[in-house]
């Protein structure tokens, strides 16, 4: 009996793995949770300052990014399902094109976006809130698109070195809930920034 | 060597390194290297000499650890702020941007130091780390609650004392700028060093709070529960020791000038004040993250990890207190992280989302922070009335009154703190239109808080009563918190909040809610565990001392500083005319601060000294239902040894027969409390 209480108190009862795979996924569904409502937060602040209006932004340039970070997203799903057929080498195509296009995605707003919209964090007077609105809301959405292209980055390499398999594929399907929440941010803010409301204020 | 010898050697080393490094620093921020003001040098030298003491005294200490690691992301992001400062074209040395930077990578660098990251950096490259069970080897029992830890009761004890040692530092600036206001004119404080203090009082104060809140959770839910640890042990590690950089940078605020917003940090005067600020919000953007991440910890292991038979309306009434503050930490917080990143934006930036010339408006700020703000004393007082409810059965031998009630009441506070936000700008200029149904929203908040009242009278109704100290604090909860309850209708009415506004009215009305929702609960649940905590009791007379300075202090001073604020006070206000007649009000109001002071002091006392030399407890000296006390006291490492079964309700004291666990084969009827001898 003295030994048993001895094993006790070093060895946790076990938790199945499909408890805690239950577990993880709920950890994972509060953290998107909270995190909506920061870009919630972001998104209130652009209707409180900027009303039904926009400034004018170069529209192929976001419709292009849009349909880029759209277009990840299916090869995310597809990566993930890859694994849990065990098809390691679509895993590795497509999870490699998914963070291709989030990198595209991040070169189309910080590179060209940032560099060419007619606010900026210079402009003066009364359209200086389009410019930093615009930088807020592109720059914190291209952060989580950053930190999703690392997560992927990490995923990659660990499919590489073969980690992943049908069996335990959970890394990656929190990989690949995150990306799809990051994109469905954009689905908000597109239009916030791009479509809705009257254009005005300076032109290119 | 012997220890001794390490341990000076190692504050000396310490302490030339940290006047090193920071006249380095210095130097290559292209500054002459030594101040006029040479008290930041010395602040950094003893500071730097403590962590060496400390890595004398073990190299393997984690808080030294996280704390050179700190100083280290410091360095690292002040170098290269200068670099991209120079390779931009700009002069290489900002102080504020530079020092902006660098608090960003700082607590980056304490948990790297403390070992909070290292196992998911090691799961990166896919190395399995197995769970932690039990203190390092070769290490003495003190040691682990230093430094990075996963049991849950460690770190519920982490952030009980962490909670403790900031109430400490607000309540030591509460009681110097109480000193300042004896006596109209300025005493001894400069106006600016005041605004520092009561800021700093204000939001150590939360800080505290919200550490002791994180304290009672993570040590009780899982040993209420039934669970054997929470859901997550490293991210509750992690979320704890993130809070740790985070009142250090808030406190460090101080050596940058302070800031004098207060503890709301409204823009824009936040935009224009002092840079001390910055340390301020970003400080309590990164412990947002502890709120955020410890609440989604708590609400999977609330939802995950119940024994068996524990259905949601069987939990402890405390677990559901948890449950609905987590769910307003987790989503809530966004808000004050974003509102406050937006200043730091707009400071170093030049954004203008709060700036009327560039387009921008200052309500905005109002309206982000508020839709935290609000919620948030929700989290602070959800858990302490949780605590009121989950004891007064105990104490009064009967069983809670219309426990569903309860159960639900902090679900709709929780629901209903997201809709008043607005009632703290009804002088701010938002449109008529807003006041009115914010006026109503708030109203609304009095229906489940009297469900609380009304259940704790209908517990405690021709109840076997017993007073000791927890009993005691419990009461003194529910009678401060009514003082705080009855000056709230005058604040959410629009006539009466005009005139009432920004007033010691208002700092009368929230010290009672803060009061009678946390401290005395926090207390009453510090004596009640203690016991379960330590194996020893505390000193039962010191605890009534305790009891008597406190709740006679808070009586006098909540209620002279409701008076003070009918007469004229304005709070935030260093200084009054004499001719308001009122220095008598701020003469009570300052004796009755040190009384609550005193008392404190003694009750801490109480309890460090009981840790060690108090008598050894009974295993459940209350007589309680609940699992935790059926166990050895202090409580095993993993718990439990088998799982436990619920079979009844948690709070039938007093019928006859009845069990709430089953535990080992056996029902756990109510057993008679074994009240130590006075």
């Amino acid at each position: 009996m003295a030994t048993e209480t001895l094993a006790h108190e070093h060895h946790a009862p076990a938790i199945s793995p499909a408890r805690r795979f239950a577990m993880n996924r709920m950890g994972l569904w509060l953290f998107i949770l909270s995190d909506a409502f920061f870009f919630a937060g972001i998104f209130v602040s652009r209707f409180y300052l900027w009303g039904a209006t926009r400034p004018h932004l170069d529209q192929v340039l976001g419709m292009t990014v849009t349909i880029v970070l759209l277009v990840s997203s299916y090869f995310m799903y597809r990566a993930e399902m890859a694994i849990r057929h065990d098809d390691r080498g679509d895993y590795l195509r497509s999870i490699l094109i998914t963070i291709l296009l989030g990198v595209a995605f991040m070169g189309g707003v910080v590179g060209f976006e940032w560099r060419t919209s007619p606010v900026n964090l210079r402009t003066e007077g009364e359209f200086a809130v389009y410019g930093a609105i615009l930088f807020f809301m592109t720059g914190m959405h291209a952060f989580h698109v950053l930190t999703g292209v690392i997560l992927l980055a990490i995923l990659a390499y660990r499919g590489y070195k073969g980690h992943f398999s049908s069996r335990n594929y959970w890394a990656v399907q929190a990989g690949a809930i995150y990306w799809h929440f990051v994109d469905v941010v954009w689905v908000f803010f597109y239009p916030a920034l791009y479509l809705m409301g009257t254009a005005v204020g300076p032109t290119h | 060597m012997p220890t001794w010898l390490r341990i000076v050697l190692g504050f000396l080393i310490g302490a030339v390194l940290g006047a090193a490094v920071f006249v380095g620093v210095r130097a290559v921020g292209g500054l002459p290297p030594l101040a006029d003001d040479l008290r930041p040098l010395y602040a950094m030298a003893v500071f730097s000499g403590l962590v060496g003491l400390m890595l004398g005294i073990d190299r393997q200490l984690g808080l030294p650890r996280g704390l050179v690691g700190m100083a280290t992301g410091f360095v690292v992001g002040i170098l290269a702020t200068v670099g991209i400062r120079s390779l931009m074209g700009l002069t290489p040395w900002d102080t504020e941007s530079v020092w902006v930077v660098a608090s960003f990578v700082a607590p980056i660098g304490f948990l790297l130091g403390v070992g909070a990251l290292s196992d998911w950096l090691r799961w990166i490259v896919g190395i399995h780390t197995p769970d932690q069970h039990g203190p390092p080897p070769g290490k003495p029992g003190w040691f682990r609650y230093f430094g990075f830890d996963q049991n849950h009761k460690v770190i519920g004890i982490q952030y009980t004392v962490t909670g403790i040692l900031l109430m400490g530092i607000a309540g030591t600036l509460a009681m110097i700028f109480r000193t300042e206001l004896l006596a109209p004119g300025m005493q001894f404080l400069k106006p600016d060093t005041f605004n520092t203090f009561i800021s700093m009082h204000g939001i150590v104060m939360i800080a505290s709070i919200l550490l002791g809140v994180g304290g009672m959770a993570n040590y009780l839910v899982p040993l209420m529960l039934g669970a054997n640890d929470m859901a997550f042990p490293r991210l509750n590690g992690f979320a704890f020791w993130i809070t740790v950089p985070s009142a250090i940078l808030i406190i460090m605020a101080i050596f940058f000038g302070g800031w004098d917003t207060g503890w709301t940090g409204y823009a824009p005067l936040s935009v224009r004040t002092f840079m001390g600020v910055n340390f301020f919000m970003i400080g309590m953007f990164f412990f947002g993250f502890s709120s955020i991440l410890g609440s989604a910890n708590l609400i999977v292991t609330t939802l995950k990890m119940r024994a068996p038979g524990m259905t949601l309306f069987r939990m402890p009434i405390f677990v559901w207190a948890v449950l609905a503050t987590s769910f307003i930490q987790l989503t809530a917080t966004q808000f004050i992280g974003l509102s406050f990143l937006m200043v730091v934006l707009e400071r170093n930036l030049g954004m203008g989302f709060f700036n009327t010339a560039l387009g921008g408006d200052p309500l905005l700020f109002q309206h982000l922070f508020w839709f935290y703000s609000h919620p948030a004393v929700y989290i602070f007082i959800l858990p302490g009335l949780g605590i009121v409810s989950e004891l007064l059965p105990v104490f009064s031998r009967k069983p809670l009154f219309g426990y569903r009630w309860i159960a639900l009441s902090s679900m709709a506070i929780a629901l209903l703190g997201f809709m008043v936000w607005a009632h703290h700008m009804f002088t701010a200029g938002i449109p008529n239109a807003l006041r009115l149904p914010f006026m109503y929203t708030t109203m609304l908040v009095a229906v489940p808080t009297g469900v609380k009242f009304f259940s704790w009278l209908g517990t405690v109704w021709r109840g076997k009563l017993f007073f000791p100290t927890p009993m005691l604090f419990v009461l003194a909860s529910i009678a401060v918190f009514l003082i705080g309850g009855l000056t709230g209708p005058p604040l959410a009415t629009v006539p009466t909040d005009l005139h009432l506004h920004d007033s010691y009215f208002v700092v009368g009305h929230f010290h009672a809610t803060m009061f009678g929702g946390f401290v005395f609960p926090f207390f009453a649940a510090l004596y009640y565990w203690f016991p379960k905590i330590t194996g020893r009791m505390y000193n039962e007379r010191l605890g009534q001392i305790h009891f008597a300075l406190q709740t006679t202090g808070f009586y006098i001073m909540s209620l002279t500083m409701a008076r003070t604020g009918l007469l004229g006070m304005r709070r935030r206000i260093a200084d009054y005319d004499p001719a308001m007649n009122i220095q008598n009000l701020h003469i009570i109001m300052t004796l009755a601060g040190f009384a609550i002071f005193i008392g404190v002091l003694i009750g801490v006392y109480n309890l460090v000294v009981s840790a060690r030399r108090g008598e050894v407890a009974v295993m459940n000296p209350w007589g309680s239902r609940s699992p935790e006390w059926q166990i050895p006291s202090p409580v095993p490492e993993h718990n439990y040894e088998e799982p436990f079964e619920v079979v009844g309700n948690p709070y039938d004291y007093g019928l006859p027969g009845t069990a709430y666990v089953r535990m080992n084969g056996h029902e756990k009827t109510t057993a008679p409390a074994a009240l130590p001898a006075h």
